[in-house]
């Protein structure tokens, strides 16, 4: 019960922190990926505020041996750049740039009742479920023999 | 740009960067959007109640910002983009999960842990974005009603 308040709790930070800076506007993260229009500075300030306290927190908390309220961390294990990853992050780019929505900011602005956010939300979900052997990694069995102990979350 | 603006901007990324924080140092879990989402869409037991209030919390979060009264940044001028959404939202569903992250994953927690993965599929995105965007805005000329 813990921690699903925690996971409620983060989730209503992450939510408001998004419509403040006011990510749920698609026209704003188009107007950072637009270098050659009007660029609109807003997404370095968020991503800067962000990855700054990050930065910080994630250092000292990762030196616990655990978490407050579990029996340890859920760290992705994979270290290595493969074809998965850079596919994967090239096609991300690309929807991005079509919809002006990353995943969170677009479910966020569901909270705001936006139609545009409806249809992305359910094109995000049936997206994920497309066919991607094809651009896995060859050898998809790779590192699973050596997989740690530790729950393999293999979601950044 | 506005002092007020960018200042909004800066705190409502403190926020996102704390709540990465409590997620981390309470449920030992990394604020990855699509992660939780896509893990929410594939049930299993003891791993989905907590995507669910994550993901509540968002909706929420969101709710609770926008009845607070008004916001220093204002809404830009949208139009209802049925195709762009389907295109974008099927792309973005599959490469964050074939690129296991997205913004928040790789960008915000991903990078925080010197993940080189993370900061290369960050660079890669933020780049294959702009192209995207250069595309679609000033080849193609498609923009809000598309």
């Amino acid at each position: 019960m813990k921690r699903l308040t925690a996971a409620l709790v983060a989730g209503l930070l992450f939510g408001f922190g998004l419509s403040l800076a006011r990510m749920t506007d698609r026209q704003r993260v188009l107007g950072f990926l637009d270098v050659a229009g009007d660029w609109d500075p807003t997404l370095v300030w968020v991503l800067g505020g962000a990855v700054g306290t990050t930065l910080i927190t994630f250092r000292l908390i990762l030196r616990r041996e655990q978490p407050l309220l579990d029996a340890g961390f859920h760290l992705p294990t994979r270290t290595h750049l493969d074809r998965s990853l850079l596919i994967g992050a090239f096609l991300f780019g690309i929807g991005w740039g079509i919809a002006g929505y990353c995943p969170g900011p677009g479910i966020a602005a569901l909270g705001i009742g936006l139609p545009n956010a409806a249809v992305f939300v359910l094109a995000l979900a049936a997206g994920s479920f497309l066919p991607m052997g094809w651009a896995r990694d060859e050898h998809p069995g790779r590192g699973r023999a050596t997989a740690p102990k530790q729950e393999v979350n293999k979601s950044a | 740009m506005q002092v007020t603006h960018a200042a909004s901007a800066l705190a409502g990324g403190i926020l996102i960067g704390l709540s990465a924080t409590l997620l981390l140092l309470l449920n030992g879990r990394i604020a990855g959007i699509s992660g939780i989402f896509n893990g929410a869409l594939r049930p299993r037991p003891g791993d989905t109640a907590w995507r669910l209030a994550f993901l509540t919390g968002l909706v929420l979060g969101t709710v609770l910002h926008s009845i607070s009264g008004p916001a220093p940044i204002p809404y830009l001028p949208d139009e209802f983009s049925p195709a762009l959404m389907v295109a974008g939202g099927l792309l973005v569903g599959f490469g964050t999960r074939l690129g296991s992250g997205c913004t928040s994953g790789h960008g915000v927690c991903g990078i925080a842990r010197f993940s080189v993965r993370s900061l290369a599929a960050t660079i890669t995105f933020v780049l294959t974005g702009m192209i995207s965007v250069f595309l679609v805005r000033h080849v193609l000329g498609l923009g809000a009603g598309a």
